[in-house]
């Protein structure tokens, strides 16, 4: 069965018709030639999908591509400068990661800067994470801190202590 | 080099050049070419172990809307070339263990490939299967040659009569699972035939884009020219994506039946449990004979392990004990259990990383009999020469790499009785271990130089870069080969377009495809000279003997690892991490600081988590994907820290280099393990040390 939807997917509207069984992560690298986002692990086990649904963090493998229509996804071509102007400049997330080494094979590091910004965010909205002491103060984001709320993204080449070193700069 | 430039490039911690490709997604894997009308694969697997394919029926697969094609060993093309029966796609009946390919669909969409995939009806005729390793297995047999092509066993002097005598005796079994690689990205093909049906271009995850090319040529019976494999970006090997696998031909025969087409394969997670290799589950008996004051007399190291009975890997775990440490008496020995079990294959420093875990374990054992402090004992059984070839180091630094890891971890005053610190619930220890790798070099690598309109040097070598840093360190490398800053170098590499290039493999990459690059330069100096006009043009070929013969060359490092463990659920954490290495020269300090804090982190998650469980009745790992094969995520990693000793290897080639891929997974585990010992004093002598083993 088909569906034909629209996605804005990094700030371009898309309209596609898919299979009601595609998940957006399909939608996006199978039809719409987005290929920022990867597959890791097609389950939600790894983080490599993960992009910005709607400004937050999601793993687009687990979810459906007809069950978003109309929605606003960004992906790691998609965070531009960071602040609201497209192209140019990388976001400083993606800088960071850059300049700390973030990263080796490069495969989940979609995953991970658009993972890093959506925690920031959620940081920021004083959201706490299992490695939170003190639940009624403001989230300071220790390492600690980072390494928890970023566990949901693996990287095989190990590349966790300077993704962190990243992630702290870009929080500053 | 060629020329000495002002500011040479090697050296210096270039951030990777195709950073922010790679940081936005865009850099293309192998799956994400834009290629016109794609169809895609799905595999059908074997559900059984050992047995026959009695009936494949495929009505129902054909009869789906988007179906084009359904392969089976019925219809499928006879290959040229089935003596490597890894690569005998579809050939015969015959399963040969669970999860090998027996039919496969294409179709116009990933989930009509997928459905279809699961309405193709297989009925086995089946036969009784063996997937299970044991010290005493009765089909145990001794292997020509273990990988990398030594001999399985040696023996100097009389061990046995030495084990005897000695005074201390440390006799004591340890055992490693089955491990698999899993890199970020998914074994991928993307094969295209032309119209004509005559050229083949696989769009690959690969560690060797020319290696593919050969043994995808060499089954198919085609011309090697005709085969173009490209592979610029890799999610990641660490051994799996060496060479190719039966993935590569299934995607080649399967777009052979719609020539002009790209037929897209990635496998799933899953899939990577049984077709794309995996470490061979280990049991290894080690036994040191030694003095009251720990120095070895007499070494053994008997090493069991499994293979598969279509294609036999022989993992070398016992070689490291040949010439780590003086003594002698000593013997090594691999045995194979052939089992109905897919084929292992590398992972990530194969050998050395179960063989050191199982050595560097047992030398803490003897420590702790002699009442001899871990660093001293190691510094008391070093050897002034290879004892398994009586060669000289080229650069042993291995004294060096102890005793400064010693002073920066804060060693020193350790109180050695275990079971003696706890800070609230928390037991502390501490564990040293040692590391080393074998300097490879692959010979043969062509490197071309043409100096373009632009006014830049456009070098190419099909090296591959799987996260290494290879692209970068290839441009330093080139840039100083040629006298030029690195703005007028571009290296292109990952085709085999480009000259051809061996494997990134057993950390040989820099040093076997640098010596090419600089080759090139010099030859292209001496035919062009200084001041080149644009379209001129040369190649270079590394040489046979990159590496000085008559030398024993060897990467070595050290370890130091804090590990606590909870007093009363088991729980470890491993707070603080060092790695102190000695690697030759360092090309780029950033990119190599990274590869040993992978492999640091890669040898912490083989010491605590990864584990692959085969159930016996059915043949295959139960835990096949990544919510239950855990690697070390974030929240497992703090503290961790690496460096190395400045220096180049005089011997080691024309950059003095050896490698940095391998080696921060060697001897990991051990220094983890023994540091969980000198917290709790319960030693664990199998791997993962999971919560359970230290309760008491």
């Amino acid at each position: 069965m088909d569906a034909t939807i629209t996605l804005r997917v990094d700030g371009e509207e898309r309209r596609l018709t898919v299979d009601t069984r595609t998940t957006l992560l399909d939608a996006l690298r199978d039809r719409l030639e987005a290929t920022s986002p990867k597959k890791g692990c097609d389950h939600g086990q790894c983080g490599a999908c993960t992009v910005l649904l709607d400004g937050r963090r999601i793993l687009s493998c687990l979810a459906l591509a007809v069950a978003h229509d109309g929605a606003d996804v960004t992906t790691a071509a998609g965070l531009g400068s960071g602040d609201g102007a497209p192209g140019g400049e990388l976001h400083p997330v993606a800088r960071a990661f850059v300049d700390h080494d973030g990263f080796q094979c490069g495969y989940c590091t979609p995953g991970q800067v658009c993972s890093a910004v959506g925690m920031l965010r959620e940081a920021e909205a004083g959201w706490p994470s299992h490695a939170t002491a003190d639940l009624d103060a403001p989230v300071s984001l220790d390492d600690e801190e980072i390494r928890e709320r970023m566990s949901g993204n693996l990287c095989r080449c190990g590349a966790y202590t300077n993704i962190v070193a990243a992630i702290r700069e870009a929080a500053r | 080099m060629t020329t000495t430039p002002s500011t040479p490039s090697v050296g210096r911690p270039l951030t990777r050049l195709e950073g922010e490709a790679k940081v936005t997604g865009l850099a293309p894997y192998a799956y994400e070419y834009a290629l016109t009308d794609p169809l895609y694969l799905g595999p059908v697997l074997s559900t059984v172990a050992r047995g026959r394919v009695s009936a494949v029926d495929t009505a129902r697969a054909e009869e789906l809307p988007g179906v084009r094609a359904v392969l089976t060993p019925a219809n499928a093309e006879r290959l040229a070339d089935t003596e490597d029966r890894e690569f005998a796609v579809l050939q015969s009946d015959e399963v040969s263990f669970r999860g090998q390919f027996v039919a496969a669909v294409v179709a116009d969409t990933p989930e009509t490939a997928r459905e279809a995939a699961g309405l193709v009806d297989v009925a086995y005729e089946t036969l009784a299967h063996d997937v299970t390793l044991t010290a005493d297995h009765p089909r145990l047999y001794r292997p020509e040659e273990v990988n990398t092509g030594v001999e399985a066993d040696t023996e100097q002097g009389d061990p046995d009569a030495a084990l005897a005598r000695a005074a201390v005796v440390v006799d004591r079994t340890y055992r490693t699972p089955m491990e698999h690689n899993n890199p970020m990205e998914p074994h991928t093909t993307v094969a295209l035939w032309d119209e004509g049906g005559g050229r083949l271009t696989l769009y690959d995850s690969t560690q060797g884009a020319h290696p593919v090319r050969h043994t995808v040529a060499g089954v198919f019976g085609l011309d090697p020219e005709r085969v173009r494999v490209v592979a610029p970006y890799v999610g990641g090997g660490f051994g799996s994506k060496g060479s190719a696998h039966a993935h590569n031909v299934l995607a080649a025969m399967a777009a052979r039946a719609v020539p002009g087409r790209p037929v897209k394969f990635a496998l799933t997670r899953q899939q990577m449990f049984s077709l794309v290799g995996y470490r061979t589950p280990t049991i290894q008996r080690l036994r040191l004979g030694a003095d009251r004051d720990g120095r070895l007399d007499a070494v053994v190291h008997d090493v069991v392990e499994q293979t598969s009975k279509i294609k036999e890997f022989a993992e070398q775990s016992g070689v490291c004990t040949r010439m780590m440490y003086a003594a002698p008496h000593r013997r090594t020995t691999h045995r194979l259990a052939p089992l109905d079990a897919p084929i292992p294959f590398w992972m990530r420093a194969p050998g050395e990383a179960p063989g050191m875990y199982a050595l560097e374990s047992a030398m803490d054992e003897l420590a702790h009999e002699c009442g001899v402090d871990p660093v001293e004992l190691r510094l008391r059984n070093e050897p002034p020469v290879d004892p398994s070839t009586g060669e000289p180091w080229s650069d042993r630094a291995l004294v060096r790499c102890l005793r400064e890891g010693a002073e920066r971890f804060g060693w020193h005053g350790r109180d050695p009785a275990p079971g003696a610190r706890r800070e609230g619930d928390w037991l502390v220890g501490t564990g040293v271990a040692s590391a080393m790798y074998p300097h490879m070099v692959n010979p043969g690598s062509v490197a071309e130089i043409r100096y373009g309109e632009d006014r830049r040097y456009h070098v190419g070598i099909g090296a591959a870069d799987i996260g290494t840093g290879a692209l970068t360190a290839l441009t330093q490398i080139a840039a100083d080969a040629l006298g030029r800053p690195l703005s007028e170098v571009v290296v292109s590499i990952g085709d085999t377009d480009l000259p051809e290039a061996s494997v990134a493999g057993g950390s040989s990459g820099t040093t076997s495809w640098g010596a090419a690059l600089v080759a090139a330069a010099r030859v292209f100096r001496a035919e062009h000279g200084e001041a080149p006009a644009p379209g001129a043009s040369a190649r270079g070929t590394a040489p046979e003997d990159t590496a000085t013969p008559g030398y024993s060359q060897y990467s070595f490092g050290a370890h130091f690892v804090e590990a606590r463990v909870h007093a009363d659920t088991g729980e470890i954490r491993v707070p603080r991490m060092l790695g102190l290495f000695s690697v030759g020269r360092v090309v780029n300090p950033r990119t190599a600081r990274s590869q040993f804090l992978g492999g640091m982190v890669m040898g912490l998650s083989m010491a605590l988590y990864e584990q692959s469980v085969v159930d016996p009745a059915f043949g295959h790992v139960v835990n096949h994907d990544l919510a239950q094969y855990h690697v070390a995520v974030h929240a497992d990693v703090s503290g961790l820290e690496a460096d190395w000793l400045e220096g180049e290897d005089p011997h080691a080639g024309p950059l003095g280099s050896r490698g940095v891929g391998e080696i921060g997974i060697v001897g990991t585990a051990a220094a983890v393990a023994n540091a969980c010992h000198h917290a709790t004093g319960v030693r664990v002598r199998n791997l993962p040390l999971t919560p359970d083993l230290f309760l008491r």
